[in-house]
């Protein structure tokens, strides 16, 4: 039984060791910048897939996770100097609260309810932190980078910590889905009732679905403001943040940790490759069809198509 | 009352301006096999509901093993033992019969510790209900009668003490409906006791110790499948004046 | 304070699309607010070009949207609603198409503010000291007009009472001899056809961008579920609460709050009585 916990340690670790790789081989600097952002997406896409994917409850104020994991960096920056653990800590606990007080208010009643909730969220807050002149308010707030990166370039230190955020994102997943609560969080994506009658506890799984989705989506935005270190509410609570953690999963598979993975990967890329050629309302534009169309036509994703020609 | 395992007092459940059950008593003894019947929207899956706590009763208590589990939630109830199947069956459709079966001795069971001993408990249900040969199948690939089988055996694997089991042979042909209820026999001579609800008169009347009849969210009647036969109450309930 | 009573009535009218398809089809179509917007923007195009009233472009246009909401649906039911799949991807196919719609807008008209110009905007009555514009005074006469028309739509008509029927039990509908799909077709195109006269007064009211239609989510489905699940009455009187709650806000507290209000209304609701004031 110790064998797989450990070979999974030693993938997880060889990633990160690809990353520190990748990122002392100082190549040209964009890679660094548009890797960060692939890489922040499979955090965001992991983490999304948690609550939308193994629970069934779809969550459409990602931006809002998203955008308060950086802004509680942003505060905890400006009040504290707090080293860059103490921020993704922080970003990521402040974002569970929000997830958790979310799911306490609405996953009792039918899944929709959450889902509209989570719609008008992202909204309010953005409202609220504009009126928010500590944190800049609507005309944004410019962060000053600590000095001395461990190595390279704050950039490539960046990379490198989101990469090891990403393995930590993924394993969590991947724990979840293939334990105990990822079967009782299946049974209820399948069936709430039945779940509930067959001794699942189900609302106590969802709030901790909730609860760990948005903690990863906190995780994934507290490193934001050292790496645009132009902190605005428009950027923050961007709606690329919202279609692309719906439509990644949807894109690579929901059923398991390796969709959001692939589908991150793909679309993340993709976008980036397409940024240089193509507006950013194209890009969302193409981003919402292919959404619309896997839903309608592939609705188990790449995932569910690589099984099925595999013929099972 | 020494031997009584599930005690319904009072029970009453409104929607809206609409009361579905209205002071609704009764007690089913220990090891019984207790039929509920009554016309359509009598109130019996209401009643059922409200047992099994996927409804919150508006007024009256549940007792259970002598314990009020009136406001304890469903999974709680599963927990101690108060299984229900359901009418319409629903199965866990992205996992296979085997893996359906796993959720209950799983979280119901509380088989989590060995996983050794849950696979001989499920394969020896699978045995039992006739499915073995389906474990590795979904309920997509089913037939009907195996989807009803599939929900008695999801039901078996939480480890009733009182299993109840919603009208599970509506629809099926003579022999598949005695094929069920050769198998609630079979589960109520292990000490499980069975509260049935039916529409299948003789299935009902073969089963049952004791009948309770509802009709319009109150109890009419109560008695052997012999005298609710003979009852006129019940058969005014059912064909009209 | 009365400017919330007349926004109250707008409300109604943006609102009965969703109460209709949310609330009586319980069907989450949260593109609803993308159809108005895109009503809006029809309205503009003929205004702009033809010098034509929103107004009656709204009513003009109801045909081609009542069009396009049996589309949608009828995609949306044989994607989802027949597969039994409904909850996660068919609230993920009507988000994607709220966005769709909105990045296209965006990407027809830009993001710069569009308006429209008739012959009764800008002008206003004077009523017993009270000066009311009666650029919020029609919206909210023909909102009421709306609500009044879906009213008795529902209760008068063959295909309205089907559609009730239909929110209640399927099976009843079936005895009827009306299919259950036709009966939602009509229901949801019913509903995006208001959509189509509902943009046309919000762009009377003010100006839009297409990111608009984001505002008024929250507010939709606030009062949708404040005023009860298929209660048309009940989607009047919590667009009123709304309108007048908003205004009040927006008094004490600024006009970037009154977002907030609906959210507020929303959670407290479903905490509270997720039935609603009239809901069954």
């Amino acid at each position: 039984m110790m064998a797989r916990p450990a070979r999974a340690l030693l993938v997880g670790l060889a990633v990160v060791g690809a990353g520190i790789v990748v990122a002392a081989l100082r190549v040209n600097q964009y890679v660094y910048f548009a890797g960060y952002v692939v890489l922040q997406y499979v955090v965001i896409a992991t983490a999304w897939n948690i609550l939308g994917g193994y629970a069934g409850y779809v969550n459409f104020g990602t931006p809002a996770f998203f955008a308060l994991g950086a802004y509680t960096a942003v505060f905890l920056i400006q009040s504290t100097r707090a080293p860059l653990p103490v921020l993704i800590l922080a970003g990521g606990l402040v974002s569970a609260l929000l997830g958790l007080g979310i799911g306490y208010l609405t996953l009792r009643l039918r899944g929709v309810f959450f889902s509209i909730a989570t719609l008008a969220l992202s909204i309010v807050l953005q409202t609220m932190i504009i009126n928010w002149e500590y944190v800049g308010g609507s005309r944004g707030l410019s962060v000053i980078r600590p000095s001395g990166p461990p190595f390279g370039s704050y950039v490539t230190f960046l990379f490198t910590v989101m990469v090891l955020l990403s393995v930590v994102a993924v394993t969590v997943a991947r724990f979840i889905e293939r334990s105990w609560i990822g079967r009782g969080l299946a049974a209820l994506r399948d069936n709430e009732e039945a779940a509930e009658c067959m001794g699942v506890p189900t609302l106590r799984l969802k709030l901790f679905a909730t609860t760990v989705s948005g903690f990863l989506l906190g995780v994934a935005g507290a490193p934001f403001p050292y790496y645009v270190t132009f902190v605005e509410p428009n950027s923050a609570f961007n709606l690329d943040y919202a279609v692309n953690a719906l439509a990644m999963p949807m894109i690579g598979g929901t059923t398991s940790w390796v969709g959001p993975v692939i589908g991150a990967v793909l679309l993340g890329t993709a976008q980036q490759l397409a940024t240089v050629t193509i507006s950013s309302e194209m890009n969302l534009f193409i981003v919402g069809v292919v959404l619309v169309a896997f839903v309608v036509l592939a609705p188990e994703g790449i995932l569910g198509l690589v099984r099925r020609l595999r013929g099972r | 009352m020494a031997g009584t395992l599930l005690e319904v007092d009072g029970l009453t459940k409104r929607f809206g301006g609409f009361t579905a059950l209205h002071r609704v008593s009764l007690s089913v003894r220990a090891g019984e096999r207790f039929g509920l019947i009554g016309p359509n929207g009598s109130g019996k899956t209401t009643l059922i509901n409200c047992v099994s706590g996927a409804l919150a009763a508006d007024g009256g208590r549940i007792l259970f093993e002598g314990r009020d589990i009136t406001t304890l939630a469903a999974h709680r109830r599963t927990r101690l033992g108060i299984v229900r199947s359901f009418q319409i069956p629903k199965p866990f459709t992205s996992m296979t019969v085997r893996e359906n079966l796993g959720i209950p001795l799983e979280y119901a069971a509380h088989a989590r510790s060995q996983a050794g001993d849950a696979d001989a408990e499920a394969a020896e249900i699978l045995r039992t209900i006739g499915l073995e040969a389906k474990a590795h199948l979904r309920p997509a690939e089913l037939t009907q009668i195996e989807m009803r089988k599939l929900e008695l055996a999801r039901a078996m694997a939480a480890r009733p003490t009182l299993l109840i089991s919603d009208e599970a042979m509506a629809g099926l042909s003579s022999v598949e409906v005695d094929d069920i209820l050769a198998l609630l026999f079979r589960l109520n001579e292990r000490g499980i006791t069975i509260v049935m609800i039916e529409h299948i008169m003789r299935a009902v009347m073969r089963f049952s110790e004791r009948v309770v009849v509802l009709d319009a969210g109150e109890r009419i009647a109560e008695g052997t499948p012999a005298e609710i036969v003979r009852n006129p109450a019940v058969e005014k309930a059912y064909l009209g004046e | 304070m009365v400017a919330g009573l007349l926004l109250g009535g707008f409300y109604a009218a943006v609102s009965l699309g969703v109460s209709l398809i949310f609330g009586l089809l319980d069907i989450a179509n949260i593109a609803q607010p993308a159809f108005v917007i895109l009503g809006s923007y029809a309205a503009y195009v003929m205004n702009s070009s033809f010098g034509l009233d929103p107004i009656l472009t709204g009513l003009l246009f109801t045909p081609v949207f009542y069009f396009l909401g049996a589309v949608v649906y009828r995609l949306y039911y044989g994607s989802f609603e027949r597969r039994g799949d409904e909850s996660l991807r068919g609230l993920v196919f009507f988000f994607g198409v709220l966005f769709i719609i909105e990045v296209s807008l965006s990407l027809k008209y830009g993001v710069d503010y569009r308006l429209v110009d008739a012959a009764y905007i800008g002008k206003s009555i004077d009523l017993g000291g009270v000066g009311i514009a009666f650029r919020l005074l029609v919206p909210c006469l023909v909102g009421l007009a709306m609500t009044l028309a879906l009213h008795l739509f529902l209760s008068r008509t063959f295909y309205g009472r089907a559609v009730m029927a239909v929110s209640q039990d399927r099976l009843a509908l079936r005895l009827m001899g009306a299919d259950p799909v036709q009966i939602k077709t009509i229901a949801f195109g019913v509903g995006i056809a208001a959509a189509s006269l509902a943009g046309a007064l919000l762009i009377t009211i003010a100006p839009v961008v297409p990111s608009t239609d984001r505002d008024y989510i929250g507010r939709m489905f606030a009062i949708t579920v404040l005023g009860g699940m298929g209660s048309v009455a009940g989607t009047l009187v919590a667009a009123v609460i709304l309108g007048v709650a908003e205004s009040l806000m927006a008094t004490f507290f600024g006009p970037s709050w009154s977002l907030a209000v609906s959210f507020g209304i929303l959670l407290v609701v479903l905490a509270v009585r997720p039935a609603g004031l009239f809901g069954r």
